[in-house]
């Protein structure tokens, strides 16, 4: 029997257990780590008790899928009724979730005004996913072309994330998961896999931008054994969670991509490295691992082939540095997390010493719908240089934060204005920061940028994992400088001496300019510090650590100036050239800022002006927040 | 979660340990090591921290110095060779959580319980952790995680209210705990 006649079989035998039913009326509630921060669970458990007051208990189904992307809207729950079209609820609070049980699904009334986009539906309506062919992947945006948000994205790694349960792999069976190993199983040799992927053109999602075939095949190449596939999830830059989103929403994608690479390199045990601030990715990967077993899909004899492959979970515990290959390998070997010189790579020698193919969990959950639809496919979207889609992590000061995937080469101002909604409170928009503690700050001039992994590089940025933190004239960029060299200095593993203290010197120096202490010179200090700590690191971490202070440098120098020359924080940020005065014209003497002043430094009579004791302000701002009359005055 | 370490530390858990252990032993016959990281996990989720006790235990078991248990548990930001308090506040230092104010929230937590960052307040009931780098709900920011429950956009004046439950929860348990005990004295006394 073939791999595909299993599957087939595997399929039929789930059809009874599907949780996806287009024939049946169902609620689709996001539950993930952002959406259960907003209050998730608790409108699931709502949910529950109407429908069993309603009598709808058993005519309803009630199904938890990952998060759709749009965070700041969250809680969201989608509502399927047979042969209409899906409609989403958002912000569906306890309240919400009680009258949307009623009004809508007993009364059959939409309520309008909750739903994304004021009452906009979502698409057609939803077709039988358990008769998607093999071949066939269920491309998100062919449903949901009429809502904005969705409808300039193109998911391709995030294909099934809030769309089927990922705790079930029957529902990824259904639409069309593991079919994709099927085929490679059935009808390609290793090297035509490897090929495949080399035609595509994927380059790493996790920073470096790596050609994924070109990785594979120096794997393969290798003739030790055994040799192993790692797939790192441990997602440390802040301010991304593509890869925790992914694993929460779509555990088996990943594992299946898995189970491929295991196939073309040669290998047969993978590793998935997940950091340990994320518990419920762990708990759905856990299952997900536990539910391929059980069907057969990993172990002894792989959808019935004889290929053996298994995988098991490591977890992180809390340091940067192992996000870098060699230092997660030696973390995987039960090592300090500490980085070794390359070469040799781990595609030569990594876990114990043998060929090891490390890959992103974004790059691998595109994996499948290559495989499926073609290297020719995935070459066809994007830009010269940069094949296929990315996932950008919106966050910050940004109307609409969350998840988007768009196609290479769409511009910071599509993501940021048309997907994102824009600056919030009118504010005005300052920079974008990519990259996390690698990356860089860009300012307004670059918004209409094609964002790849050329351009970004060229403009001082990185790509890195697609965090994507938007700013505006409330964030001081020094200090942000200063916020990321804290960062790395303190994730630094000490390892080598020009990231510990290059990190260490670069900190030190922007904490004297933030607190008025600096001096012309620093500038040239900074840039002499930046180029050697760039120069000499060992790894990643110490290699890219200048590039926050670079990309401010050049893009934001006025602000350092000002800080430097003029002893003021344009942005009102760094306390110590802030101070804070009473108006006596505006003082009422409400006395409000003396009751919230933390360190008692505001004296003052009822209904007379008040007075701040400078010499004793902390500059914390409670007092200006406080006042409702504008009478502290901040310079 | 609040531990009552003296009842968690049963001769059961330490035959799971050994039990664990052994079965990586078999997995990885070649490279017991790699069952260290996994090991020291399943100690703090147990006690809160790795206790001097178990460091010993576990380094024997894998057949490695003690010194290099406490090397690699040092080394990782997540393991505590220290106690901790009931529980752990994390309030996010990542990148959105900063640009949206959580410097803000982390001083009024501080501010509240009278610590500063990574340390434990008296009584053992909170730790305010200083190595919190993104919760990943960033969409949310700023967020605020005490053990596993998640808090959205917290501003400085929810402080409050939030560690109000938790110092309510922790003082029910106590009383709990020394009801129990005169219990416990008063029949082994009978
Ligand atoms: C300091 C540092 C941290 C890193 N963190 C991550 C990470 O969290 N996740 C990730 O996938 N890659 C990370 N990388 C990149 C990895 O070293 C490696 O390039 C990547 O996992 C390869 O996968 P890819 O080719 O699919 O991108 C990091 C690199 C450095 C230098
Ligand atoms: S930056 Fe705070 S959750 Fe990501």
């Amino acid at each position: 029997m073939t791999a595909t006649e299993t599957l087939h079989q595997l399929k039929q035998a789930a059809k009874p257990h599907l949780a996806l039913s287009p024939e049946r009326p169902q609620l689709l509630v996001g539950i993930a780590t952002c959406a259960n921060a907003a209050g998730a669970r608790r409108t699931r458990d709502r949910l529950v008790e109407e429908l069993e007051a309603a009598g709808l208990a058993d005519g309803v189904d009630l199904i938890q899928v990952g998060c759709v992307g749009r965070c700041s809207l969250e809680p969201l729950v989608e509502v399927r009724m047979p042969g209409e079209a899906p409609r989403m609820y958002t912000e569906v609070n306890e309240e919400r979730a009680a009258q949307i049980v009623r009004q809508d699904i007993a009364g059959g009334k939409p309520i309008a005004t909750w739903l994304l986009d004021g009452g906009a539906t979502l698409g057609e309506p939803a077709r039988a996913t358990a008769d998607v062919e093999p071949g066939e992947i269920n491309l998100f945006t062919r449903d949901w072309q009429h809502v904005k948000f969705f409808a300039r994205q193109l998911r391709i790694a995030l294909r099934n994330v809030g769309r089927i349960d990922p705790e079930s792999i029957d529902d990824y069976l259904a639409v069309g998961g593991y079919a994709a190993l099927a085929k490679v199983l059935d009808s390609m040799t290793p090297d035509a896999v490897v090929q495949t992927l080399i035609d595509s053109k994927l380059r790493g999602r996790g920073g470096a931008g790596f050609p994924t075939g070109l990785k594979w095949k120096l794997t393969r190449a290798e003739e030790a054994s055994p040799k192993y596939i790692i797939c790192n999830a441990d997602e440390g830059d802040p301010g991304a969670f593509m890869d925790r989103s992914t694993l929460e929403g779509d555990p088996h994608s990943v594992l299946e991509a898995m189970v491929i690479a295991g196939f073309a390199i040669g290998a047969e045990q993978g590793y998935v490295y997940v950091r340990a601030e994320y518990p419920l990715a762990i708990k759905r990967l856990k299952r997900a691992i536990e539910q391929a077993r059980e069907r057969g899909i990993l172990g002894e004899d792989v959808l019935g082939t004889g290929f053996h492959f298994d995988i098991d979970l490591r977890l992180g515990a809390g340091a940067f540095v192992c996000g870098e290959e060699t230092a997660l390998i030696a973390s995987i070997e039960g090592k300090r997390g500490m980085p070794r010189p390359r070469p040799p790579y781990p595609s030569v020698s990594g876990l114990w010493g043998k060929p090891t193919c490390i890959n992103n969990v974004e790059t691998l959950a595109n994996i499948p719908a290559i495989i499926l639809k073609g290297a020719e496919w995935f070459a066809g979207i994007g830009t010269e240089g940069s094949k296929g889609t990315k996932v950008f992590a919106l966050a910050g000061n940004v109307n609409n934060t969350g998840l988007v995937e768009v196609p290479m080469g769409v511009t910071l101002r599509d993501i940021i204005f048309d997907l994102g909604g824009g600056v919030p409170e009118g504010r005005e928009f300052k920079a974008a920061q990519t990259g996390g503690p690698s990356g860089g700050c860009l300012s307004a001039a670059y918004l209409d940028t094609p964002i790849d992994y050329d351009s970004l590089r060229e403009a001082g940025a990185i790509m890195g994992s697609g965090g994507l933190i938007v700013m505006d004239d409330t964030s001081c960029m020094v200090d942000i400088a200063k916020f990321f060299l804290t960062f790395t200095q303190d994730e630094s593993c000490g390892r080598c001496t020009p990231c510990r203290e290059g990190t260490k010197r670069m900190l030190e120096i922007l904490e004297r300019i933030t607190t008025g202490k600096g001096e012309e010179r620093d500038f040239e200090r900074l840039q002499r510090l930046c180029d050697v700590t760039a120069r000499a690191s060992l790894c990643g971490l110490g290699q890219t650590a200048a590039n926050p202070v670079l990309s401010t440098l050049r893009h934001f120098r006025d602000e350092y100036e000002a800080h430097i020359f003029d002893h003021t924080c344009p942005a009102h940020v760094c306390r110590s050239l802030l101070h804070y005065e009473v108006d006596a014209e505006r003082c009422v003497g409400c006395g409000l800022c003396r009751r919230v002043c933390p360190v008692h430094c505001i004296v003052g009579e009822p209904r007379e002006a008040h007075t701040i004791d400078l010499e004793a302000c902390t500059a914390c701002g409670a007092c200006f927040e406080a006042c409702k009359f504008e009478a502290i005055v901040r310079r | 979660m609040l531990y009552q370490r003296e009842v968690l530390d049963t001769p059961q858990w330490w035959q799971g340990l050994d039990e664990m252990i052994a079965s990586e032993r078999e997995a990885n016959p070649g490279a017991v090591q790699t069952a260290l990281i996994p090991v020291l996990h399943y100690v703090q989720d147990r006690f809160g921290y790795i206790p001097p006790k178990s460091v010993n235990h576990v380094a024997q078991a894998l057949g490695v110095p003690t010194s290099y248990v406490c090397g690699v548990a040092s080394f990782y930001s997540y393991f505590s060779l220290e106690p901790r308090g009931a529980y752990t506040i994390s309030v996010c230092q990542g990148t959105a959580c900063f640009v949206r104010g959580s410097q803000a929230v982390l001083d009024e937590v501080c501010r509240q319980l009278k610590v500063s960052p990574g340390e434990t307040t008296p009584d053992m009931v909170f730790t305010v952790s200083d190595s919190a780098r993104c919760l990943g709900a960033c969409g949310q920011a700023p967020v605020v995680m005490i053990d596993d429950d998640v808090y959205a956009h917290v501003q400085p004046q929810d402080v409050q209210g939030i560690l109000t439950q938790y110092i309510a929860e922790a003082r029910r348990e106590m009383q709990t705990r020394e009801e129990l005990a005169e219990i416990d004295a008063r029949s082994n006394h009978e």
